[in-house]
């Protein structure tokens, strides 16, 4: 045996043990390059707009003069959108799957709820495009429009109005709130569970109906969970990219219709990326990135506190 | 008199959301449901033989199928999984055996569930601007690289789970025999947790294997098949997105048929793992 195998032999344990600690640290490293390299292969087009970029609502490949903010705002909106559908929602699957089915009901159900999550983004962008627009097209959107009169209503009309295209705003955030769900659902169903069956008891045993001991005590008791819930939902809607590129129309304006065709951060990287050939259009593109990288990067970082400080103060595993 | 409404009011109430809270059940299903067999449906008519040994036409050309971009995915998701699994592995032997309560530890576990939300399209330029701008060409390898990046912190965090799981007594055994705790780790941890490991890379793999954003600005796309690593690589995601886009029909048929393929795979894995995971618990 060579002198340095029998080096390795003795001190094969710190060796092992410096692999895995070098290992942890790539994820560090990764992190933190991430925000370095991005930052550097924008430098051109941060030297130019600065943070003015943010706000500014210009984005003229022509003239080379860029501005985040339709993408900013097409994110935002698509995303509450999204939020606005899937966090209710969930907190009454939840209830069914936890209170009111019958286990083996309850089983199957869950199950293909968690089903959602795993079909991978582009497949939603497939059927949206191709088969759920166009049901919006037809069917939905005229519905909202005529039959409720919403293009007419006061404050909220102009929400609905616009020619019924089936792509925008509308259709995107239905989209993200199918995608978002499983996820906002799995945390909700935590929270119910977590709720000690004695507290449920009492509250039962005061006369109460499933649905108060629902609102009043179930989800009081874990309302941080809950909004633990709605961060990582966050999270995930802003940065989809595939889904929200097929169905979003990807037009740089900001219309206040959610019938309109808007776009998003993600959806502009991934639409425009291959015909950037000025350095300066590739340098806002990535500048673009950072910017969401960033936002996610800030929400991640408040949910994990939340979630951590919730599980420090009740010991519970969400 | 106005009591005994009031009752009637709340019981009123909560049969309204019973009865909502199992039609909103009832929506996600119908949504799941509605996906696969539009998927199903249009994808099972592009399927041929050509489809799976073909290389695609040119646009007007009949035909044509989508054997490279079958080959360009495999070969890619096995790359990465080459380097995420090990990467995640480690990184979860680290948090779970020797990390578990310093400082380091917990910023890495922190750090992993930041990256585990960071999006994938983000990683995608990331690796563009790492692998693909300072080489001037898109790769195979940098494809590879940016689904690992996504795998590394869902392996890392299975890992650390599943070895948390395992008694100590366990470990203890191990040691009191005079193992070294890398041994200890590798003959006897990863034995005891093995099903649980799988699961996680498992699930790993089946969520890179849909993957589109991070592969857009790394392998990019081909018409050809791959020489080598270091040029641009046909996959199926990418491919589904620029044929869903173009304006011929039976490119489009074509992306239907690489969707059902891709749900097909990814579906598969998942419930094959899960029910993994169950008999385990079990």
């Amino acid at each position: 045996m060579s002198r340095f195998g029998s080096y390795l032999s003795e001190h094969f344990e710190t060796i092992f043990r410096w692999f895995t600690i070098v290992c942890a640290a790539t994820v560090l490293f990764i992190m933190a390059a991430m925000f370095i390299q991005l930052a550097w292969n924008a430098r051109l087009a941060i030297g130019e707009f600065g943070i003015g970029f943010l706000w500014s609502d210009v984005w003229d490949p022509a003239l080379n003069k860029y501005g985040a903010f339709s993408s900013i705002y097409g994110t935002l909106v698509s995303t509450l959108i999204a939020l606005f559908i899937a966090v209710p929602m969930s907190v009454v699957i939840a209830l069914f799957l936890v209170e009111l089915a019958h286990p083996t009901v309850s089983k199957v159900v869950g199950g293909a709820i968690e089903l959602l999550a795993a079909i991978p983004s582009i497949i939603y962008g497939m059927w949206g495009l191709f088969v759920f627009a166009p049901f919006m097209a037809e069917k939905v959107q005229p519905f909202l429009q005529e039959t409720l009169g919403l293009e007419k209503a006061p404050l909220i009309g102009k929400f609905f109005s616009g020619a019924p295209m089936g792509i925008g705003m509308l259709t995107t955030g239905i989209i993200l709130a199918l995608m978002v769900l499983p996820f906002i659902t799995a945390v909700m169903r935590d929270v119910f569970a977590m709720v000690p069956p004695v507290v449920k008891e009492s509250a039962y045993g005061m006369g109460s109906t499933t649905w108060e001991v629902t609102h009043k005590v179930t989800l009081r008791y874990g309302i941080q969970g809950v909004i633990g819930a709605c961060f990582l939902g966050l999270g995930r809607a802003l940065g989809e990219t595939m889904a929200v590129t097929f169905v979003i129309g990807n037009a740089h304006h900001i219309s206040a219709s959610f019938f309109d065709a808007g776009n998003s951060i993600a959806s502009t990287l991934a639409n425009e990326f291959a015909e950037a050939s000025e350095p300066i259009y590739l340098h806002s593109l990535i500048y673009l990135g950072l910017v969401l990288l960033v936002m996610t990067f800030l929400i991640q970082f408040a949910a994990q506190w939340w979630v951590r400080r919730l599980k420090k103060g009740m010991g519970a595993g969400l | 008199m106005k009591k005994a409404s009031n009752t009637r009011r709340r019981e009123l109430t909560d049969l309204t959301m019973r009865l909502v809270s199992g039609a909103a059940s009832l929506i996600g299903i119908f949504f799941l449901v509605w996906i696969l067999w539009t998927v199903a449906k249009n994808g099972l008519a592009a399927f041929n033989y050509d489809f799976f040994t073909a290389l695609p036409t040119p646009p007007g050309i009949e035909g044509g199928g989508l054997a490279n971009a079958i080959v360009g995915t495999l070969l890619i998701t096995a790359m990465a999984a080459l380097i995420g699994v090990p990467l995640g592995l480690f990184t979860g032997v680290y948090l779970a055996e020797f990390g578990k309560n310093t400082r380091f530890g917990g910023m890495v576990r922190f750090t992993i569930n930041i990256t585990m939300g960071i999006p994938s399209i983000i990683v995608g330029l990331f690796v563009y601007t790492l692998l693909v701008l300072p080489f001037k060409h898109f790769s195979a390898y940098a494809g590879a690289v940016s689904l690992a990046i996504i795998m590394l912190p869902v392996v890392a965090r299975t890992t650390e789970d599943m070895l948390g799981l395992v008694p100590n007594a366990l470990r203890e055994s191990a040691l009191a025999i005079g193992m070294p705790r890398w041994r200890a780790i590798v003959s006897i941890l990863f034995r005891s947790a093995r099903s649980g490991l799988l699961t996680g890379i498992l699930l790993a793999v089946a969520r890179v294997s849909g993957e589109t954003a991070p592969l857009l600005f790394t392998a990019m796309n081909s018409p050809y098949w791959m020489k080598g690593l270091a040029e641009p690589t046909a996959n199926l995601t990418v491919t589904i997105f620029n044929y869903a886009m173009s304006p011929f029909d039976d490119w489009k048929t074509l992306a239907w048929g690489a969707s059902l393929l891709i749900m097909v795979t990814v579906l598969g894995v998942n419930l094959f793992a899960r029910t993994l995971l169950r008999e385990k618990t079990r």
